[in-house]
C-alpha cells in the first residue's frame, strides 16, 4: 500500500493528427499537475486537498474544459459545474452553473464542508460563492478564442444534422452530440482528479464546462454524486464523456458497487463499467482504490491522462499505450 | 409472479403527533393515486406514461411536498425539481430550478424525449418549458398558506437551534414541538418538517419498470439548493431488474445512491427486491433517514424506511393492495 494519484483532462475524439501546438501544452500541463500532486501526497496533504489543488490548477489551464477554457452553451456563455467527495466520510459537495467564480472545484468544497447541503446551483450557488469571499470575474474571463470557434462549428454542424428531421431518441442523443462536437479537438469532457494516501483515504473531485452548445442551464454527469464522480472506502472515481450516457450508467458509482458486491479488482471493475455499461466513444474515467492501485480506461479515441503511485510508476498519455 | 406492480409515495418522515384527519386525508390521496395507476396498467399503458400521470396528480394535490404544496426556500419562494427514468434503455430525464411549471415530472418527461440532454435547471429549464408549450402558471400558484406558516416554524426553529444558551420557551410553538418530539429530519423537529417528496414506481404487464418522483424540497432551504430528487442514482432509479423512488433526508439519500444501489445489489449480489431494499435501508444510511418504494421486473413491489413513517401505497395485479403511514 501506498499513496497514488490519477488525474484526467477529459476523454473525446481526439484525433491523432492533433497538432504540437494543441499536444504539447496539454502534456505539459499534465505533467505539471501531477508533479503538483505527487508533492503534495509526498508532504502528506489530504487527498481531499490534494484532488482540490489539482483540479484548480486544471481549471486554470485554457485549454481544458472547466474554468478557464470551458466549453460554451448555445448563447455562447459559460457555464460551470464541480464535484468532490471525500471516501472515508463519504461527504461531497456539489455546484452547477457557476459563471464568475474562478474555481467551482472550491465552491464545491465550501459547500461540502460549510453547509448542510450537497448541492447548489445558479445563481444561488454564485450567491453562497460571493457570501464566502471567493475570487470572482468577468464571465468573459473564461471565454477563449478557441471555444468561440467550437461554437461555431458546432451550430453550424446542428444546422446539417436538423436539415434531416429525424427525432433525436435517446440512443440516438449520442450521434447527434458527436455531429455537433466539430472537427475533432472538440475540448469535450471534463477535468478530474482522484487520489489515496497511505492511510487508504480516498478522494475525487472533477469539474467542466459541459458541453459545447448545451442548452443553458443543462447539467451533465459531473455534480451527479455517483455519475461522474464518487468515491467511498472501496475506490475513488471520476468520470468523463459525454454527460447523458454518464449518468444513465450511474458510471462512478458502479465502479466502486463491482468492487463491493461482486468483488472485482479495480481494474477489472472499471473495465467493465467503460467497456459494458456506455456506448463506445462515449466515456472514461480514472480511479485509485484503497490499496493505492490506479486504472484510467477510456472507450473513446483518446483521453488526456497522467497518473503515478508511490512504487514510482508513471504515465502520461493521450491515446491508448500499444498493449491497450 | 409476473403482471403488473406499483408503489407511490408521499414523503418519509411523519409527525407522530399528526392529527388522524390529515392521516386519512393522505391515505384518501394516497388510495386514489393507486386506483389511478391501476386503471392505467389495466388498460395497458407503459409502465414510463403510468408513473407520470401518478406523480402529476400527486404535484396537483396539495398536500405532499411537491407541485402546489411544495415546502419553500428561505426566501419563500417554491423551487421545484423532478426526474424520471424508463427502466428499459435507461432514459432519464430531470428537472431543478422550476418555479412556473405546473408540472415538474412532465417537465422531466420532455427533457428525457425532446431535449438533447438529461438534466435542466432554473431559467433553462423554464426556456425549455416555454419552448414546449406546457403550463405554466405563477410562483404563487404553488404556496400554501399551510407551507407559509411551517415556514416560520422552520426559522423559529432554526434559529433556537443554533442557539443553545436559550432556554425553549414553552410560548413559542416551535420550541414546544421541539421540547416534545426530540425526532428530527434535516435538523428540523418533526413536527416543523414537511415529509419530503412524492414518487411512483410502476412494472407494467410487459415487465418494464419506471419510476419518478418530484419535491419542493427541503423546508427553509437555501435558494439553488438541490436534493436527491432530481439526481439519478439517488432519488430515481429504474433498469432491468426493477424501478426505485426515494425519500427522505436528501443529502443521506445522495451520499448513499440510495436508488441506484437498491438495483446494484440486485444485479451485482444476486438480491430479491425486498432483500435487496431492506439490505440498502440498514446498510447505507447511517445517520440518515429515508424509505423508498421499489418494484422489480417479475411483478413484486417493496418498501423500505428507517424514518418513523412513510405515506406509502402499493398494489400487485393479483390482487394485494395496501395504505400506510407508519
Amino acid at each position: 500500500m501506498g499513496w497514488a494519484i490519477a488525474l484526467h483532462g477529459g476523454a473525446g475524439d481526439i484525433p491523432r493528427s492533433l497538432s504540437p501546438d494543441r499536444r504539447l501544452p496539454r502534456e505539459a500541463a499534465l505533467r505539471h499537475c501531477l508533479q503538483l500532486g505527487v508533492s503534495a501526497l509526498q508532504s502528506h496533504a489530504h487527498p481531499l486537498d490534494v484532488v482540490e489543488l489539482v483540479v484548480r490548477e486544471l481549471e486554470n489551464h485554457p485549454q481544458f474544459n472547466a474554468g478557464k477554457g470551458s466549453v460554451l452553451t448555445t448563447d455562447g456563455t459559460v457555464e460551470m459545474e464541480a464535484c468532490i467527495m471525500d471516501g472515508k466520510t463519504m461527504r461531497c459537495g456539489a455546484v452547477s452553473g457557476l459563471t464568475t467564480v474562478v474555481n467551482a472545484v472550491s465552491v464545491a468544497r465550501l459547500v461540502m464542508d460549510k453547509t448542510p447541503h450537497i448541492y447548489l446551483g445558479f445563481q444561488g450557488a454564485e450567491a453562497f460563492a460571493r457570501e464566502h469571499g471567493l475570487e470572482t470575474v468577468d464571465p468573459s474571463h473564461f471565454i477563449t478564442p478557441e471555444n468561440i470557434e467550437r461554437l461555431k462549428q458546432a451550430k453550424e454542424a446542428n444546422r446539417v444534422q436538423i436539415d434531416y428531421t429525424q427525432p433525436i431518441k435517446q440512443d440516438e442523443k449520442s450521434e447527434v452530440l458527436a455531429a455537433t462536437g466539430g472537427s475533432g479537438d472538440s475540448q469535450i469532457g471534463t477535468v478530474g482528479c482522484v487520489a489515496v494516501d497511505r492511510d487508504g483515504n480516498l478522494a475525487t473531485a472533477t469539474s467542466t464546462g459541459g458541453l459545447v452548445n448545451k442548452m443553458v442551464g443543462r447539467i451533465g454527469d459531473t455534480p451527479v454524486i455517483g455519475a461522474g464522480t464518487y468515491a467511498n472506502s472501496y475506490c475513488a472515481v471520476s468520470a468523463t464523456g459525454r454527460g447523458e450516457a454518464v449518468i444513465r450508467a450511474t458510471v462512478a458509482r458502479d465502479v466502486a458497487a463491482l468492487m463491493e458486491y461482486k468483488g472485482l479488482s479495480l481494474q477489472e471493475a472499471a473495465a467493465y463499467v467503460v467497456g459494458e455499461r456506455v456506448p463506445q466513444g462515449t466515456a472514461g474515467l480514472v480511479a485509485v482504490s484503497a490499496s493505492g492501485e490506479v486504472t484510467m480506461p477510456f472507450n473513446t479515441t483518446g483521453m488526456f491522462r497522467a497518473c503515478a503511485t508511490e512504487d514510482g510508476y508513471t504515465e502520461i498519455g493521450i491515446w491508448p499505450t500499444e498493449q491497450e | 409472479m409476473g403482471g403488473w406492480a406499483i408503489a407511490v409515495h408521499g414523503g418519509a418522515g411523519v409527525d407522530p403527533n399528526l392529527p388522524l384527519q390529515r392521516q386519512e386525508e393522505a391515505k384518501r390521496l394516497l388510495t386514489r393515486c393507486l386506483k389511478l395507476g391501476i386503471s392505467a396498467l389495466r388498460s395497458n399503458l407503459p409502465a414510463i406514461d403510468v408513473v407520470e400521470l401518478v406523480v402529476r396528480e400527486l404535484e396537483s394535490d396539495p398536500l405532499f411536498n411537491s407541485g402546489r404544496g411544495s415546502a419553500l426556500t428561505e426566501k419563500g419562494t417554491v423551487e421545484m425539481e423532478a426526474s424520471i427514468m424508463d427502466g428499459t434503455k435507461r432514459r432519464c430525464g430531470a428537472v431543478s430550478g422550476v418555479t412556473t411549471v405546473k408540472n415538474p415530472v412532465s417537465l422531466a418527461r420532455l427533457v428525457m424525449d425532446k431535449s438533447p440532454h438529461s438534466y435542466l435547471a432554473f431559467s433553462g429549464a423554464e426556456d425549455f418549458a416555454r419552448q414546449q408549450g406546457v403550463e405554466m402558471v405563477e410562483n404563487d400558484y404553488f404556496i400554501t398558506e399551510e407551507n407559509v406558516g411551517m415556514l416560520k416554524l422552520a426559522k423559529e426553529a432554526n434559529s433556537i437551534m443554533f442557539d443553545y444558551r436559550i432556554p425553549l420557551p414553552s410560548t413559542c410553538s416551535a420550541g414546544a414541538a421541539a421540547a416534545n418530539n426530540p425526532i428530527r429530519m434535516n435538523g428540523l423537529p418533526i413536527s416543523v418538517y414537511a415529509p419530503e417528496t412524492v414518487g411512483c414506481t410502476v412494472v407494467d404487464r410487459q415487465g418494464r419498470c419506471a419510476a419518478a418522483t418530484s419535491t419542493g424540497g427541503l423546508m427553509n432551504k437555501k435558494i439553488g439548493r438541490i436534493g436527491d430528487s432530481p439526481l439519478i442514482g439517488s432519488g430515481t432509479y429504474a433498469g432491468k431488474l426493477c424501478g426505485v423512488s426515494c425519500t427522505g433526508e436528501g443529502e443521506a439519500i445522495i451520499r448513499a445512491t440510495l436508488a441506484r444501489d437498491v438495483a446494484a445489489v440486485m444485479e451485482y449480489k444476486g438480491l430479491g427486491l425486498q432483500a435487496a431494499v431492506d439490505f440498502v435501508i440498514k446498510e447505507r444510511l447511517d445517520e440518515g433517514k429515508a424509505g423508498l418504494i421499489a418494484v422489480s421486473n417479475k411483478g413484486e413491489v417493496a418498501c423500505g424506511f428507517n424514518a418513523n413513517g412513510m405515506f406509502r401505497g402499493c398494489a400487485t395485479e393479483d390482487g394485494f393492495m395496501e395504505v400506510g403511514i407508519w
